[in-house]
């Protein structure tokens, strides 16, 4: 039987252009570019390898966003993905993270799976609760993290590298996996692939498709509240020396002044 | 008075920093009350205890250790119904913010991760976060249910406040989940004798212009003299000089210690999100133009190879 493979991305504001907050504090996705979250490639590019080490797998790229995140969706298809799911409807606006799992979850629900795929975070919001709360929602092993991953025989092993330990993980399918920066380097589409990706078929799903009222999600359905956002004031321009063979004695004098030595 | 429930991070009985940063914190907003689970949950009581925890609630069965994340959300779960808490509050490592996500979600509340302060509000607890790279700061608070809340190393300071800290046992439930995902072994980092980098007051990193390896003996050297962290650029990271537990930047640590001090790194916005919040910033690169330049309180425009050896040998004569 087929390996039915979920792999969810977002389209995030570019990270080097001047990201800031529109006037309802929430992300402003108008005045600068977007694209596929860097760190959702990792996890497209171990789903894909996860299905090419299976007899029969197939690879579906889901995301939740406005119409421009379809180009995030073609990106992960030009991969190598087999087809896309776009979740957008305008009561999305401002749906938060506790949010953007039910709509995950729900859309997973209905593609039908037998394991998710996400990256570690994404570069905008950088919580990376995400795959854990879908986890939570789908009532099945959350295995996340993984700077390792392998699927055999309906079981997903994986290793995750913590703060004070390394840690071997094991589960049955199915089950919610998440990948890090360090699983291995994405692919980059061929040109064959980004052809063959604009006819790769793309469903457009809204809400109601996935039997979500509107006051679950968007702004009014958050369960935060951002009551202020202010641009951090610039640094105070500091002193800057050019060594000519004193460079380490001065700034040791600095430190000094400062009470680090 | 209200409780606020502190999830305790340790290390067979020793608690680390960032947990005694947030008893600091829990107490703006009210009595702290711990939860301490796995083995050596019991001998944590007495640090807890100086530093304000008026009961320490435990659990030392073998799942927390044994499967990932779910036990421990079961157990917080099961806290919170005893103890109907004010606030839940979370060190904000990768796992902690796990687990405070799922725990919001059970108790139909909202989560706040990454806080960098915490102050008592009208409408319950405000956190402070610093985003976009820390090119914004937002305060932002919970509007439904408990609000649960990570908080990031070096929030707070640790502060003496006695309390009694009295150890009750936490009676837990697990769910069918909870043995979901099991950990079928586990490989303690080997300690390098220096502060934990995201605890760490000094951090003293290298990038590209480290150039090599073996060259990262300079910047331990310069570390060490000052008691500090080491920690590495993405760029330096890729090229193998240095591990990856010590990545600092967007995808590895963040850190916000008192003193940053940056050699070889030009400060690409992936670098500086993961750094820029530190109090005083110093840079020594040989590219006058390097972004960093733009961050720093003190720079030093020279060869980090003779720059650095003789930072070191100056602040090791000075330490006499």
């Amino acid at each position: 039987m087929s390996l039915r493979i979920v792999v969810t991305v977002k389209y995030v504001p570019d990270a080097t252009g001047d990201r800031h907050f529109a006037d309802d504090l929430t992300v402003d996705r108008d005045d600068v570019d977007g694209l596929l979250s860097e760190l959702d490639e990792y996890a497209v590019e171990q789903a894909l390898q996860i299905a090419d080490d299976a007899d029969d797998a197939e690879v579906t790229v889901l995301t939740v966003g406005p119409e421009d995140a379809k180009d995030a969706l073609r990106k992960a298809l030009s991969m190598g993905a087999d087809k896309g799911i776009h979740v957008e409807d305008d009561d999305l606006h401002g749906t938060d993270a506790i949010g953007t799992s039910l709509v995950l979850a729900k859309a997973i629900e209905k593609a039908g799976y037998d394991l998710v795929v996400s990256g570690m975070a994404s570069t905008d919001g950088t919580m990376g609760i995400v795959p854990a709360l879908v986890a939570e929602r789908l009532g099945v092993p959350q295995v996340t993290l993984l700077s390792e991953v392998s699927v055999e025989d309906g079981v997903v092993t994986g290793r995750r590298d913590g703060d004070t330990a390394s840690e071997q993980l094991q589960a049955s399918l199915p089950a919610v996996v998440s990948v890090t920066d360090q699983s291995g380097e994405a692919r980059y589409p061929s040109f064959k692939g980004i052809m063959a990706a604009k006819k790769k078929p793309v469903e457009s799903w809204d809400l109601s498709d996935l039997g979500i009222e509107a006051e679950e999600v968007g702004l009014d359905g958050a369960y935060t509240v951002v009551e202020s956002a202010a641009e951090r004031p610039a640094r105070t321009a500091g002193k800057i020396v050019t060594d000519e063979g004193e460079g380490g004695k001065q700034l040791a004098e600095y430190l000094a002044s400062q009470k680090f030595i | 008075m209200a409780e606020v429930l502190v999830y305790v991070d340790h290390v067979d009985g020793a608690v680390r920093k960032p947990t005694l940063e947030l008893l600091t914190l829990a107490r703006r907003i009210g009595e702290p009350v711990a939860v301490a689970l796995g083995n050596g949950a019991g001998d944590t009581a007495s640090a807890l205890a100086e530093h304000g925890a008026v009961k320490v609630l435990t659990d030392e069965a073998a799942e927390y250790a044994d499967y990932l994340v779910v036990p421990k959300v079961d157990a917080l779960q099961a806290a919170v119904a005893a103890v109907s808490p004010a606030a839940v509050l979370v060190p904000s490592s990768t796992e902690g913010k796990e687990i405070a996500a799922r725990l919001a979600l059970r108790l139909g509340s909202g989560v706040i991760t990454d806080a960098v302060d915490l102050e008592a509000g009208g409408e319950g607890p405000v956190a402070t976060q610093s985003v976009f790279a820390a090119s914004y700061t937002t305060k932002s608070r919970v509007s439904k249910g408990t609000p649960v809340i990570t908080v990031k190393p070096n929030s707070a300071a640790v502060e003496a406040a006695p309390a009694a800290g009295t150890v009750e046992a936490l009676s837990v439930t697990f769910s069918e989940q909870a043995t979901g995902t099991k950990v079928t072994s586990r490989t303690a980092r080997e300690s390098t004798g220096r502060p934990e980098l995201t605890e760490a007051a000094i951090v003293v990193s290298g990038g590209r212009g480290v150039n090599g390896a073996e060259n990262f003996s300079l910047i331990e050297g310069l570390a060490d003299s000052l008691g500090a962290a080491v920690g590495a650029s993405r760029a330096a990271v890729d090229a193998g000089w240095y591990p990856h537990s010590n990545q600092v930047g967007q995808t590895g640590k963040s850190v916000s210690p008192q003193l940053y001090i940056a050699n070889g790194i030009s400060g690409a916005i992936q670098h500086r999100a993961g750094m820029q919040t530190s109090k005083t910033i110093v840079a020594v690169n040989k590219d006058a133009e390097a972004p960093i330049f733009d961050l720093v309180d003190y720079g030093v425009v020279g060869d980090l190879f003779a720059v650095v050896p003789q930072l070191t040998e100056e602040i090791k004569a000075r330490k006499g």
